[in-house]
């Protein structure tokens, strides 16, 4: 099936298949993120900006401030979840206070390999 | 749009408008009402979202996380103008139909929420009772139509419009108007964004025109009185901005033609492929007032508009920071003779018997009208003067004073997650707590009467945190380690002649130790002021860095037991309030659907 991804009212949802799957006011750590100085950085979602998909991965920019140094923006794409069973549309969230990181570094981390 | 992954990553702006573009406005109810005949689970999973961010135009809006199949429900009264008769039939409508799952423990398991647009919001509303709620509300000429959605919202104004000394002229049937003419009307049914209208008579600028989209105040211009109009105004998301002057006068006649046109404008230039963007503050930000002006005059009226008239707005005392009342609290005359009453609600939150009560007491004492304000307050209006004390010896005002405590007086707080997706902290139960310990503990400096802290769970800016002497919005921070509920501190914010947005001063202060921060900060205002300076002016006295030295966060007495992630529960206040134990979602009944699993 399709996947359909999404967010919703005003940024506060990630929609997986018109079910809300992530949700702001998380904590997330960040690792290597350029977001700020931190590392990690200790980043509040306040507002997902962007949808996108790194299949299988469903990935988000997320508006939001690292609550140690106050630092306040918007991340490069986050990983938050996978579709689990592309038939089903089944999602799993990654989960969120573990360390994450960014779509840039993940990248140039790839290309090293 | 299909993708060779097979995934659709169409942005949600566009979604939302493909979705508002299949089925929107006076359309949504006939699907509505099919839904509540057949039942929550008539809902198709896949159109959850579209017919959520549809329902919203009738004034429904779905709980959060843990509380699915639950609705907040927004009734709209124009200027807060709750007409002889329909407050009863609200208290039984939040009686019967909005009572869920878990009792709240300081509001009991019934409640209506007066907010700060002069609305009302039920919660745990289920959607097979929809129908039977919207016949008992439009029996008695209420509805929640366009409550919420991307069109004209509640009309906002004086709330005392047609009963108040300090009137040039009666608001209250243009208000009116405006209400009649632009809901359910097809041709302004579907904005890029939400509409917000100010409409205001009087000299005291309690209409807070300058947050909302569209503002009339009143103006002279050769004689006549009419009003000035501003556009652009708004608080949300950490883009605040005042309402600016387009220099324009109209007489109260032709307000609906401004309306008209000034809506139109928004519907065909406002930025429907990016909400964030949407809002007319973004046009103006990107036109100025002159531009918006000369669109306006050439594609959007017929008529030549007038240069703006001679304001009123140095008159303003409304939130202004100033020594005199900035709200209708309190016992005023009206014009006739009669009194108006205004009654502190603390957090806009009055169980569903002291509705009942608020009726009963309305009708003997006064017309049975009462008023909301935009402080989330309630006037009864008409009160006979031969009866005004027997009123007010009534036990009802024990609870709800007209002569408040000023901490009492001053707090306003949004829904918070209690219900709300987007907020990040736990709000009014928290707001009690602090204003009841502020109280206990703090003593203002001699004369200050007015002090307003308003309280916002996140950036959406509900509860108008910018415009108050303190600010609190909703954040996070570590406390021992552990992450707690915690809030940015704003301060000298306000309204009047030259309104001011609160700067943003002290960050990420755990919620337990704000009231030690506001101890310490009024220990500080007492000690350093100038004389009878007022707190809006001391503030604006000093630059950020001394306003940061004037105080620290600190531990005190205050307990909070909202210090956790209350958005992780299914409802914050019950002994189980692990996400897995929700009953939701639920039947009509409240009993526990299957699980799809």
């Amino acid at each position: 099936m399709t996947t359909d991804v999404h967010q919703l009212d005003d940024g506060a949802w990630i929609s997986v298949n018109d079910s809300r799957e992530v949700n702001v006011s998380d904590l997330w750590l960040l690792a290597k993120s350029d977001f700020c100085g931190c590392e990690p950085t200790d980043f509040l979602a306040e507002g997902f900006v962007d949808t996108g998909v790194d299949h299988p991965n469903i990935e988000a920019r997320i508006a939001g401030r690292c609550i140690a140094c106050g630092t306040e923006g918007v991340t490069d794409w986050l990983t938050v979840g996978r579709v689990i069973d592309p038939e089903s549309g089944e999602f799993r969230g990654v989960v969120h206070d573990s360390v994450h990181v960014p779509a840039k570094y993940r990248r140039l981390a790839d290309a090293e390999q | 749009m299909g993708s060779a992954l097979g995934v659709d990553t169409l942005p949600m702006p566009t979604k939302v408008e493909n979705w508002k573009d299949e089925v929107y406005g006076n359309e949504i109810r006939e699907h509505l009402m099919n839904f509540a005949e057949e039942g929550w689970d008539a809902i198709p999973d896949d159109e959850h979202d579209a017919w959520f961010e549809r329902f919203k135009w009738w004034g429904l809006y779905h709980q959060r996380s843990g509380q699915e199949s639950y609705f907040m429900m927004r009734i709209g009264t124009p200027n807060g103008v709750i007409e002889p008769g329909q407050l009863e039939v609200i208290a039984e409508v939040a009686d019967e139909y909005a009572r869920g799952p878990a009792e709240n423990p300081e509001f009991g398991d019934a409640y209506c929420d007066w907010t700060t647009r002069q609305s009302i919001q039920l919660h745990w509303i289920k959607i097979e009772d929809v129908p039977e709620i919207f016949e008992k509300l439009e029996s008695v000429g209420l509805s929640t139509q366009q409550a919420c959605g991307d069109s004209w919202r509640n009309i906002v104004g004086c709330p005392v419009a047609g009963k108040d000394k300090h009137e040039h002229i009666d608001a209250w049937p243009i208000a009116e108007d405006l209400h009649e003419t632009f809901k359910g009307d097809d041709d302004y049914a579907n904005l890029p964004r939400k509409w917000k209208v100010s409409v205001t008579g009087c000299d005291e600028g309690c209409g807070q025109g300058d947050i909302n989209d569209l503002a009339f105040e009143p103006a002279e211009k050769d004689g006549e009185l009419g009003f000035n109009v501003r556009v652009g105004g708004g608080l949300s998301r950490k883009e605040p901005r005042l309402a600016r002057d387009i220099d324009v006068w109209v007489p109260p006649e032709q307000a609906a033609d401004i309306g008209h046109g000034m809506s139109a404008l928004f519907r065909e230039y406002g930025d429907r492929d990016d909400r964030f963007n949407a809002r007319i503050k973004f046009l103006m930000d990107e036109w100025g007032p002159e531009k918006m002006r000369e669109v306006l005059q050439e594609e959007f009226v017929d008529f030549d508009l007038q240069r703006a008239g001679e304001d009123m707005r140095d008159q303003y005392t409304y939130n202004a920071g100033g020594n005199e009342h900035g709200d209708h609290v309190g016992v005023h005359e009206q014009p006739d003779g009669n009194y108006y009453v205004g009654l502190d609600v603390l957090v806009g939150r009055m169980g569903v018997d002291d509705v009942y009560e608020l009726a009963e007491l309305a009708d003997e004492y006064g017309s049975g009208e009462v008023r909301l304000t935009q402080r989330q307050n309630v006037i009864v209006t008409d009160v006979d003067s031969d009866r005004l004390d027997e009123f007010l010896a009534e036990d009802l005002l024990e609870d709800y004073s007209p002569d408040p405590h000023p901490f009492m007086r001053g707090s306003i707080a949004c829904t918070g997650t209690e219900f709300c997706s987007l907020s990040i902290v736990e709000t009014k139960n928290r707001q009690v707590r602090y204003a009841r310990w502020l109280k206990d503990n703090v003593e203002l400096p001699e004369g200050v009467e007015d002090f307003h802290i308003h309280l916002s769970g996140c950036t959406a800016s509900c509860a108008q945190p910018q415009i108050a002497d303190i600010s609190l919005r909703g954040m996070k921070t570590r406390k021992d380690g552990e992450p707690v509920e915690a809030f940015d501190i704003g301060l000298g914010g306000g309204l009047g002649e030259n309104p001011q947005f609160a700067d943003w001063v002290e960050m990420r202060v755990a919620a337990d130790e704000v009231p030690g921060y506001i101890e310490n900060l009024l220990d500080a205002f007492k000690a350093e002021r100038d004389g009878d300076e007022t707190f809006r002016e001391f503030v604006a006295d000093r630059d950020e860095e001394e306003l940061q030295a004037l105080a620290d966060p600190e531990e005190t007495s205050y307990d909070d037991p909202y210090l956790g992630n209350t958005k992780m529960t299914w409802y914050p206040y019950v002994e189980d309030s692990d996400m897995q134990s929700s009953p939701a979602p639920t039947d009509a009944n409240d009993e526990p659907l299957p699980s799809d699993d």
